[in-house]
């Protein structure tokens, strides 16, 4: 859709300039006739059979249809740059003044004859130039608007309206009050030529001319300004030799619009020319600015695009040996990733290391490490290494972080080469490096930890996966249980295990420590439970062989709680050792109330010899029906509220108080529900695991 | 958040835990008593009357001292426990492994 009004557009456009370039051809073809008529008549003393005044209307229709034709198709050409609007005038003037020459050529040629010294061909020469000199200076015109408008300002479009329209209107004053116009002429004329001149101030778009550019700039106005002295000294002569024969031909000596227009248009061709050949010298200072700016740009971007430091460390380098005009150049790197590394340009490693030698053993303070006032002449220190073919050295620190990570050295064989700008521009380099350098570490850092969330996840995979999908299920009990952890990887565990017909093993175990090696952990305390428990040993022993495989597996420091229960249904007996766990929470339903059992026994890999035996004790009690058993991990009684108190063992024993006739998933349901209330959230900062046991 | 001073008082080195020890802050807790044994203390006496909560990971350091403190006979003490640390302490059975005193004149009559 948008693509089909875009070509509709330039459709238009194109149709509307076509109709205006017919227009001022017909208005042209109009004016020649008429004048000619005229001329014709005034020569022959007749009375003309057309109103005197009509050629000049004709004419200014013909200035306004080529006015607007260019409008069309040179102000809206957003294609053209500024070299390109020269030479679009440069052409239309060179078209002009052959077209011109070629007439003075035919009339060389026909010089004897009476045709040439005839009125009506005097007249038809004139116009034809007339109408060529017009086209020209509204060529010019319409291009030198573009030029003075390319950098706007609100003042700056309003004058230029006012001049435009200004122009215009004259036009008017020009077809119908010849009276008034010859008094208004002096003044309009005036106010016209101190505009042009404002407006022949604007020369912004000189700056952005590159050397080559400014060259053909200067040839295509030299040219210019020769072509429209050229039509402006044909034109003038013709006028003057009609002027002999006839009165009453279309003059322009009081057309204030085409007057107007050839003072603008020779005043701003002649600015411009005089403006760039000035600008000459100092091109080459903006285009070094202008790279200075490009080169600080890559050193900005290099953080987002380049794949390593030492990619930035090239850059600043290159730029800063092509900014300065560097006959040489070294990048020492001293404590980073890459570790210790010399970058050089146009330097062997020896030569630079012999200059870092030298000054280090001269005791030259304040080149390479920065101590006093970088811009003081070092020349003298250098000229006492034989040898070395530079004279002036420049070096800057590179920070990053505060801490200066190496330096960059600049040489040149001229003494005193480097001047104030280049040690301003050099020193924004090195420290732009630093903060891409810096930039690029807090990305790498950012990449490491998103890896290590990446680990965390999948080692959190691994943790779950390592719980039972399913317990085992039993006629004399029921079961539940529930484990969730924080984001990070907990070391909750539980499972269930059938022995034989009649007894089953039950584990809880809290690995200490979290993440990867908590998950870890937890796979061996997994792989214990599974291969011990298999062979109904008791508990007691259970530990003690469970602390002895884990001995060697737990580092310093780390130990798992557990406690393990071995549920006999046909004798109604539990046997259970606890080891460092969470004291269990029984409700005994003939008593009818709820206890913590507590008893003696050290977590698994605490002791690391054989003394542990003694320290852990296997105990046994008979359930009945009604009872109920649950087990848990300490994120249950540690997790906080608002006000930072702990949930506790006495809440916990209530709770479950209250729920003493539902079944095991209605106890942990409503446990959990208590528990996500108290602390006022669901998102958890520890592992809640429980393991709820109900007899029948 | 932990903060942890150190006071030495009749030769012994006594280091005084002030706030929560959790997985974090316990190294802390662990270069605190290193430091200690570093300088060549062998009586250490840790004030936990202002230990608010710890976790088994500030509980595994104290563990890691045990076997490595029986060998350099440098004999540790904890005391003044509140009841919610103590009986952290005591269900992972570490009140059998560490020496524990009630306040500091009964620690420092422990370590002598």
């Amino acid at each position: 859709m948008a693509f089909f009004c875009h070509n509709c557009i330039s459709l238009k456009a194109k149709a509307v300039t076509r109709l205006l370039f017919t227009v001022g051809v017909i208005t042209w073809l109009a004016l020649l006739l008429t004048d000619i008529s005229i001329i014709f008549s005034s020569v022959n003393k007749i009375r003309p059979d057309i109103p005197l005044w009509l050629p000049g209307v004709i004419l200014n229709l013909f200035i306004l249809a080529v006015f607007y034709y260019y409008k069309f198709k040179v102000e809206r050409d957003e294609v053209l740059n500024f070299i390109d609007l020269l030479w679009r005038v440069f052409a239309t003037g060179l078209v002009a003044t052959v077209i011109s020459l070629s007439l003075r050529l035919v009339e060389h040629l026909l010089n004897n004859g009476k045709l040439t010294s005839h009125a009506v061909f005097k007249d038809l020469i004139y116009m034809i130039n007339l109408g060529l000199m017009m086209g020209f200076l509204l060529m010019a015109f319409t291009a030198w608007k573009r030029l003075i408008l390319y950098q706007k300002s609100k003042w700056l479009l309003r004058l230029w309206a006012f001049f435009e329209i200004g122009l215009l209107l004259s036009l008017l004053l020009n077809s119908f009050n010849i009276e008034l116009v010859q008094k208004l002429y002096g003044p309009l004329l005036g106010i016209f030529v101190v505009i042009s001149l404002v407006l022949s101030g604007n020369m912004k778009w000189v700056a952005y001319l590159n050397f080559r550019q400014k060259w053909t700039g200067l040839l295509l106005l030299l040219l210019t300004i020769f072509y429209l002295l050229y039509l402006l000294y044909t034109n003038s002569a013709l006028t003057e030799s009609l002027g002999a024969i006839s009165p009453n031909f279309t003059h322009y000596r009081y057309h204030i619009f085409i007057l107007s227009v050839i003072v603008f248009v020779a005043m701003y061709s002649v600015f411009s020319f005089l403006v760039i050949l000035f600008n000459l010298p100092t091109t080459s200072v903006f285009e070094q600015k202008l790279e200075e700016v490009v080169n600080f740009q890559r050193i900005s971007q290099s953080i987002q695009t380049e794949q390593s430091e030492e990619s930035v460390y090239n850059i600043l380098l290159e730029t800063s040996v092509s900014t300065v005009f560097a006959d040489a150049a070294w990048l020492e790197i001293k404590a980073t990733q890459i570790g210790h590394k010399l970058f050089t340009y146009k330097i062997a490693d020896k030569e630079a290391y012999d200059i870092i030698d030298h000054l280090r053993t001269h005791n030259v303070k304040g080149i390479l490490d920065q101590g006093s006032d970088k811009t003081k002449n070092l020349s003298k220190h250098l000229a006492s290494l034989k040898g070395s073919r530079f004279r002036s050295i420049l070096a800057f620190p590179i920070y990053v972080k505060n801490e200066n990570i190496g330096t960059l050295a600049l040489l040149k064989e001229l003494p005193e080469g480097f001047n104030k700008e280049m040690t301003k521009i050099v020193s924004t380099f090195a420290n732009q490096a630093g903060i891409s350098v810096e930039n690029f570490r807090l990305l790498e850092e950012a990449l490491q930890n998103e890896r290590y969330k990446e680990e965390l996840k999948i080692a959190k995979m691994v943790q779950k996966s390592l719980l039972p999908a399913v317990l085992e299920k039993d006629d004399d009990f029921d079961i539940a249980a529930f484990s969730d952890s924080a984001d990070e990887v907990g070391g909750d565990y539980y499972d269930t295990l059938r022995i034989n017909d009649h007894t089953i093993s039950l584990i809880i175990a809290d690995v200490s420590g979290k993440g990867t090696t908590a998950a870890f952990h937890m796979s061996q305390m997994k792989g214990i439970f599974h291969s011990l428990a298999q062979d109904n040993i008791d508990p007691h022993d259970f530990m003690v062989r469970a602390n002895q495989a884990l001995v060697y597996c737990l580092e310093r420091g780390s130990f798992i709680s557990a406690t393990h229960f071995i549920i006999n249904t046909q004798k109604k007996k539990i046997r259970y050792a606890r080891a460092g766990h969470c004291p269990v929470l029984y409700f005994c339903a003939k008593k009818g109330h709820a206890e913590y059992i507590k008893d003696k026994g050290i977590a698994l890999g605490m002791v690391r010899n054989k003394s542990y035996s003694n320290f852990i004790q296997a105990n046994e009690f008979e359930y009945h029906s009604g009872d109920i058993m649950v087990l848990y991990t300490d994120g249950v009684t540690e997790a906080k509220d608002a006000r930072n108190e702990e949930f506790g063992y006495d809440k916990l024993l209530t709770v479950l108080c209250e729920v003493k006739d539902g079944s095991p998933k209605e106890i942990q349901d409503h446990l959990i529900n208590r528990l996500y209330e108290f602390s006022g959230t669901t998102n958890i900062n520890d592992d809640y695991t429980t393991m709820i046991v109900k007899f029948k | 958040m932990i903060h942890i001073k150190r006071i030495q008082e009749d030769g012994a080195d006594i280091v005084v835990l002030i706030g929560e020890i959790d997985a974090s802050s316990s190294i802390e807790l662990d270069l605190a008593i290193a430091k200690s044994v570093g300088e060549g203390f062998t009586r250490i006496l840790i004030d936990c009357s202002a230990l608010e909560y710890i976790s088994s990971a500030g509980l595994g350091v104290f563990m890691s001292y045990i076997e490595e403190f029986k060998d350099r006979n440098v004999k540790m003490v904890l005391f003044g426990m509140s009841e919610k640390v103590a009986n952290t302490f005591s269900i992972l059975g570490l009140n059998e492994l560490l020496q524990i005193g009630k306040d500091k004149i009964e620690a420092k009559q422990m370590v002598s």
